[in-house]
């Protein structure tokens, strides 16, 4: 067997994202096991080979992503997959992979933290770690899959976006999603996009700059490129103390991903011009909605939604729409609040937001409780 | 300076506008800097098939951005899990790591023994200056037992690693020290470092006259030399020596340069197989 075929698949979640990493032309994965994510491990030490590529067990996850980066800069599609802990260790590197422009994907297969928390139960609390989580001015692209045809799916996107915008793209996943078996279709092979760096030409000399995104060379081409982390010019010289060279540095890696919120910005959204409650939801707490919207339709209570694909950049003007027609938004999260405060700084007073949390023993948050507060829309 | 007047290793290896080193007049990088380049240029490498790797420290600026092929400058502790990436994705490229004590043995410590056990085809350069030398001379784990840094203001209470005996232990291909004296034996070492198969060592024992000259009350790069040299004691001779006898001296020389597999090799093996 090499690459998957078309066809219908009762996958789990971690395999589907497996799958979708290789399919998008993934052939170097480096990792450390933990829970929930340990199975995108074995599943890639196992297929990884089978199509001529490269997985590791490395000894932390620190070297996990050391690893990635590298193999990304010898010219691989590289993924590393973690669960809290291990993203925690990772974010020196995160923000090294975004000050370089080194395309690279981080799954993060949530569970209940802080700390060791519950390792085996489900939880959403690394949404504003997945955002904030490396030090310094920087701008993350986080995607939110909530079903394992998305694992499948938006692995893929994740990888595109990395490779189009040079830049480590988060897959923000979560236990139940991981961990669960659905269905999953893979259509015809020609009809999925994949989107490779742009390589540079031969006569190129400017790796890190002059254009939004640059081309990316590959070490051993001949290209003598430069690559660091401290602030350096569009050669990759080190300007340590410059104030002109570090906000051009540092302005044009975020705007590359602010000026192209629209595109990269993905969500599903139902009625939301004309309902008097919404809802913003993502990952398996947005499993709950549908049911939710259902019932509280049965009641005459106009609903809308939307479900967030992407979590960063923040789609602002969308969630602004319904804040507009919405007297009141629920954000169901299962941590203590994070989306939600986005939610309201971008509501900015149009509409109440109201939060709806939950966390332990990775219970979701169920279409009934969502419904409740649909009805009575308090707080 | 115009090209004329430039060394000629310089004018063949350095990065236009970068051939001058950033460090401290008198510092031992520049010697590695400079055996490093005789020894590729003894072997006639191709230097544009060569990667370079380092972490963080003044140590990890030899390569970056002087040499004039790919370098890869990373964070403080992590080139190796970083080159075993490069190497790993591309094993036709000659990866090697430039590191410091701090960078390789303390923070990094783990990848180092780790990049030994797992034997992968790299050449790691260590230069020992037995200090924190970029962040303003603090204790490393390679200080001697009693020094004052400035993170030990009453005196070392630890004792340094010998990191040419852990790494041997730890299952490297080849593992040698030598001082920034012994600049002959340390070309011909890094010639045999760069086409051996597996993990290679070299930690250099380098004087740092600004940071540790200024613990010592010596800051003469030529009278750290020379005291490099009045220290170092031939492993051959050392091996029939007590410990007492061997303190306060440097064991220079190969520790270990056996045959075994590297990573990629095997990992090339495998692939056959499984997609046979
Ligand atoms: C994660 C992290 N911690 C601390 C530092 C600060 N730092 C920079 S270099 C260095 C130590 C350098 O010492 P060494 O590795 O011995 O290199 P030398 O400068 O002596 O060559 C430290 C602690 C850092 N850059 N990153
Ligand atoms: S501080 Fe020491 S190690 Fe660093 S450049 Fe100066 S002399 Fe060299
Ligand atoms: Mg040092």
């Amino acid at each position: 067997m090499k690459t998957v075929k078309q066809g219908t698949y009762f996958w789990q979640g971690n395999e589907a994202c497996a799958e979708g990493a290789i399919t998008a032309g993934c052939r170097f994965f480096a990792g450390y096991p933990i829970t929930p994510a340990s199975e995108i491990a074995e599943h890639m030490a196992k297929r990884l080979p089978q199509v001529g590529g490269i997985a590791t067990q490395m000894e932390d996850e620190m070297a996990s992503i050391g690893a990635v980066v590298g193999a990304s800069w010898a010219g691989a599609k590289a993924m590393t997959a973690t669960s809290g802990p291990g993203f925690s260790l990772m974010q020196e590197f995160i923000g090294y992979a975004f000050m370089t422009e080194t395309p690279c994907v981080i799954v993060d297969v949530q569970r209940a933290g802080p700390s060791t928390g519950q390792a085996t139960k489900s939880g959403q609390g690394d949404v504003m770690q997945s955002r904030w989580g490396t030090h310094g001015d920087y701008s993350a692209i986080v995607i939110s899959p909530n079903s394992v045809q998305e694992m499948f799916t938006l692995t893929i996107r994740a990888f595109n976006l990395a490779e189009k915008y040079r830049t480590p793209v988060i897959v923000l996943a979560d236990g139940t999603i991981a961990h669960m078996r659905e269905q999953t279709i893979v259509p015809p092979i020609e009809s999925i996009e994949t989107i490779n760096r742009r390589k540079p030409k031969t006569e190129e000399k400017a790796f890190f700059g002059l254009e939004e995104i640059p081309p990316m060379p590959t070490v051993g081409e001949g290209f003598n490129v430069a690559v660091t982390g401290s602030t350096h010019n569009e050669h990759g010289i080190r300007f340590t103390a410059d104030p002109t060279v570090h906000r051009r540095l540092v302005g044009r890696l975020n705007n590359k991903i602010k000026n192209h919120v629209d595109e990269i910005a993905d969500f599903e959204s139902y009625n939301i011009d004309e309902c008097q409650i919404g809802i913003v939801s993502y990952g398996c707490t947005s499993r709950a909605i549908h049911e939710a919207v259902e019932n509280a339709e049965k009641r005459g209570i106009k609903t809308g939604y939307i479900r967030l694909k992407t979590l960063w950049p923040f789609p602002e003007s969308i969630i602004k729409k319904l804040a507009e027609s919405a007297e009141k938004i629920i954000v169901p999260e299962m941590n203590l609040r994070q989306m939600f405060y986005e939610v309201e700084r971008t509501a900015n007073g149009l509409a109440k937001i109201i939060p709806l949390n939950k966390i332990g023993g990775g219970e979701l948050i169920t279409p009934e409780e969502l419904l409740v507060k649909v009805e009575d829309g308090e707080e | 300076m115009s090209e004329t007047q430039l060394h000629p290793l310089i004018a063949k290896y350095a990065r236009k506008g970068a051939q001058r080193q950033p460090h401290c007049a008198g510092c031992g990088n520049g010697i590695i800097a400079q055996c490093m380049l005789r020894a590729i240029e003894e072997l006639d490498l191709d230097f544009g098939k060569m990667v370079f790797v380092s972490g963080i420290g003044c140590s990890s600026w030899i390569p970056s951005p002087f040499f004039n092929t790919d370098v890869l400058h990373t964070i403080h502790g992590r080139p190796l899990a970083f080159a075993t990436g490069v190497k790993l994705s591309n094993p036709d490229l000659r990866v090697v790591v430039f590191t410091g004590d701090g960078d390789g043995a303390a923070i990094g410590g783990n990848h180092l023994i780790h990049a030994a056990r797992k034997n992968i085809e790299i050449l790691a350069i260590l230069i020992n200056n037995r200090i924190y030398g970029m962040t303003g001379g603090q204790v490393a784990p390679t200080t001697p037992h009693g020094m004052k840094t400035r993170t030990t203001p009453y005196g070392n209470l630890e004792y340094p690693f010998d990191l040419c005996k852990l790494v041997e232990a730890a299952g490297a291909s080849y593992v040698v020290r030598w001082t920034t004296f012994h600049v002959k034996q340390l070309v011909s070492s890094m010639k045999r470092g760069l086409l051996k198969e597996g993990f290679s060592f070299i930690e250099v024992m380098s004087q740092c006259p600004v940071q540790y000259g200024r613990f010592i009350g010596i800051r003469d790069p030529a009278k750290m030399l020379l005291m490099l040299r009045d220290s170092s004691l031939p492993i051959s001779k050392a091996k029939s020596m007590s410990e007492e006898e061997l303190e306060g001296r440097i064991v220079v020389g190969e520790f270990v340069d056996r045959e075994r597999v590297g990573l990629t090799k095997a990992y090339k093996k495998l692939l056959n197989e499984v997609q046979a």
